[in-house]
Order: structure tokens, then C-alpha cells, then sequence
């Protein structure tokens, strides 16, 4: 009975100070393993559709809540004015979720740019809506007035060849990304207008 | 004769160098040789590991009840095993992203458990350093040499850094599973070979 107490005890007391010893730790690193992530994964696709930005779009970042969802948004700037940000979204394609970075001008509302950062696709086949600048640059100076569809749904996007699946993911993604534009376009106005001042 | 530090140190560079000797640790000895940089960062993080946990487990060897030592050791070694792994994230990402799931499969690395049972638990805390640091080391200089041979004669690259003029063909089999196993029998071959007494 002893030996059960005591090694009750000590498992117990090891576990609650590694916990929160790790905790600690979490907490500590939270914000720097978030910047890598940013660096690594998110970074070449977002710095792909702000080609030519002044600026680091990964440094001017800010969070915009959303319903029950945070978004981070970053700005490009261009000519001196701070007039592109990039929304994150995503889409399903034929392996899962394809994630998009979506580049909006927001003094005309037109696309930007249009950028895949995680996807599952076929390599060679659904990959290629990463790997085919063709595909993802036909979303460029589209109008986000009008709701984004491929053609053979009445819109402006051809799709790939042999990967409707994937190109459906990325366009009902960056559709998504449109709709969360125009639904918080006034916050991301002000936002983007203070953190040009820094 | 009760060994010195310096023995306890020694004796996991040669005479009981992990993966050749104790034949212990393989699967990251197997996954993580594809490249230098994957087993030199693989060695690291185990040495850093068991250093550790052997200090730890050292200094609380007394206080540790006996039937419950091993659930106890485990708790230590994936406290540790998970501050490496937040550590890589905040400043080595890429290498986290190649190491992916071999680090935290760390904690079932034989090697940890085998020095907290073996050793740690019965010495004081210098032998236990000596020990947890001799086989780090140990360690890791034996993934990098089986992951220098991988990676010279499977990729041509050293450290991603081309070693082999253009017109040599890797021999692309010594990167894949199979190739590791046998490079591994090759090593275990010459070790006995050049140990034999």
C-alpha cells in the first residue's frame, strides 16, 4: 500500500512539473515558432503574390476577428501607398483542404495575385495548380464585383486539364477569400491605415 | 576497479559506441541518415536528451520510488525530448520540418531509457554527465559517418553541398530504406572486424 502512495506521488509530482515547465516554455517560444511557420511554410507564397512590395509583408501583419475566427492579414506595399493585402483561405480539392494566399488591391478591388502555400494533390496531375504560374496568375486583375467561377461554370478561369477538381478547389478558395474581403473590408481599411503610420 | 569520469566518458565514443556496439537506437540510426545535416541534427538532439535526463534521474535517484522508476524516467525524457522539439521549432524550422516525427519518437529511443536504467540510476551525477555525454557523442558521430556515406555515394552531396564530379551517377539505392539496413551491416561488419581481438 506504501509503495503505491509513493509511487503515486512521485509520478504525480513529475508530470505536474514537467507540465508546467513546458507550459512555461510554450508560451515562451509561442511567437517565434509562429514567425518561422510564417517564414518557412506561409512566407515564399505570400512574398510570391506581393512581387515588387516596398515593404515586409510578414512583419506588417495584423489580426482581424472574424465571427468566431481570428484572420491575420498582410500588406503589401506598392508606390509608396499601402494598398494590397494578402487573405488566407482555403479550398477542398481532390486530397483535402488546398490553402490559398489571396492578394486583393483594395483601392480598386481587383486580385492581386492568387498564391497555393499547403495542398494534397496528385503530383503531376492536381499539384499543378502550384506548380503552373499559368493557372494561378489567370486570377490576377479579375474584379472581385463579380463572384469568381471557372468557365465552364460562366466565369473567367479555365482549368486545368485533367484537374477540375483541384482548379474547383482553389477557385470556390479564392472565392471564400472574396467573401471574407467584402465582409470586413472596412476593418481592413482602418487596419491598414495605422499600421502604416508605425 | 571503479571506472573514472573520463572512462565513463570514453567508453561511448569506442567500446560501447550506441548503434554499432549496444546495436540500440536504430530507427532514427535507419530514418534520419539520408543526409548529414538530418544525422548530425538527429545526434544532437538525442545528446542534448540524455545529458539531461541522465542529470536528472541522477540527482533523483533516491527520491524515485523503485516500482514506479521506469513510468518516472519516461516523464523526464519526454519533458526533455519536448523542450528540443519547441527549441527546433523556434530556431532550426527547416530542419524541424525535414526531422518531422523522429523527434518526438526520441522518447522511445532505447538509448535514453537503457543509460536511465543502466547507469543514471546507480551513479552520481558526474559519471552520469560523463556517461549521457560520451554517448551522445557517440552517437552522433556514428549517424554522421553512416549518413556520409549515404549521402556521397546515393546523392553525390555532402552536407547538400556537391562532393562528386558532375559525371558520377549516384547510386540513388543507398538513400532509400533498404540501403540504409545495408550500409548499417557494412558498418556493424567493420566495427567487429577492426574490435576483434
Amino acid at each position: 500500500m506504501r509503495d503505491m502512495v509513493s509511487l503515486f506521488v512521485a509520478v504525480l509530482l513529475f508530470s505536474a512539473v514537467s507540465g508546467g515547465l513546458l507550459g512555461a516554455l510554450k508560451e515562451a517560444t509561442e511567437e517565434r515558432i509562429e514567425y518561422q511557420q510564417l517564414k518557412y511554410v506561409k512566407g515564399p507564397a505570400i512574398l510570391g503574390v506581393l512581387k515588387g512590395s516596398s515593404n515586409d509583408p510578414l512583419a506588417d501583419r495584423f489580426k482581424i476577428r472574424d465571427g468566431k475566427e481570428e484572420r491575420t492579414v498582410y500588406v503589401g506595399v506598392f508606390g509608396g501607398k499601402a494598398n494590397t493585402v494578402v487573405i488566407e483561405s482555403s479550398g477542398r480539392g481532390y486530397g483535402g483542404q488546398i490553402g490559398l494566399v489571396v492578394a486583393v488591391n483594395i483601392e480598386n478591388d481587383q486580385l492581386a495575385g492568387v498564391g497555393v502555400t499547403t495542398l494534397r494533390e496528385t503530383p503531376g496531375v492536381g499539384a499543378r495548380v502550384k506548380t503552373e504560374s499559368s493557372f494561378a496568375s489567370q486570377f490576377r486583375g479579375l474584379s472581385l464585383v463579380e463572384p469568381v467561377k471557372l468557365k465552364s461554370e460562366g466565369g473567367k478561369i479555365d482549368a486545368l486539364s485533367g484537374a477540375t477538381v483541384s482548379s474547383r478547389g482553389v477557385v470556390a478558395g479564392v472565392a471564400v477569400a472574396s467573401d471574407v474581403y467584402k465582409r470586413l473590408k472596412p476593418e481592413i481599411v482602418e487596419k491598414t491605415k495605422s499600421l502604416k503610420k508605425l | 576497479m571503479p571506472r573514472t569520469v573520463f572512462q565513463e566518458f570514453t567508453k561511448g565514443l569506442w567500446a560501447e559506441v550506441p548503434p554499432y556496439r549496444l546495436v540500440l537506437g536504430l530507427c532514427p540510426t535507419l530514418a534520419m541518415t539520408t543526409g548529414v545535416d538530418n544525422g548530425f541534427g538527429m545526434g544532437v538532439a538525442v545528446t542534448f536528451v540524455l545529458v539531461c535526463s541522465n542529470i536528472l534521474i541522477s540527482l533523483l535517484r533516491k527520491v524515485i520510488p523503485k516500482n514506479g522508476r521506469i513510468a518516472c524516467y519516461i516523464v523526464v525524457i519526454a519533458t526533455f525530448v519536448i523542450v528540443v522539439e519547441l527549441l527546433m521549432q523556434a530556431y532550426t524550422y527547416p530542419l524541424f520540418l525535414q526531422m518531422g516525427i523522429f523527434i518526438p519518437l526520441i522518447v522511445v529511443n532505447c538509448i535514453l531509457l537503457g543509460r536511465a536504467e543502466a547507469f543514471a540510476s546507480k551513479h552520481s551525477i558526474w559519471p552520469s554527465l560523463a556517461d549521457g555525454l560520451g554517448m551522445g557523442i557517440g552517437f552522433t558521430v556514428s549517424l554522421v559517418i553512416l549518413a556520409a556515406i549515404r549521402e556521397i555515394f546515393g546523392n553525390g552531396t555532402f552536407w547538400n553541398v556537391r562532393v562528386m564530379p558532375v559525371s558520377f551517377e549516384p547510386f540513388a539505392f543507398l538513400v532509400t530504406a533498404p540501403g540504409a539496413f545495408v550500409c548499417l551491416g557494412l558498418m556493424l561488419c567493420i566495427m567487429n572486424i577492426l574490435g576483434r581481438k
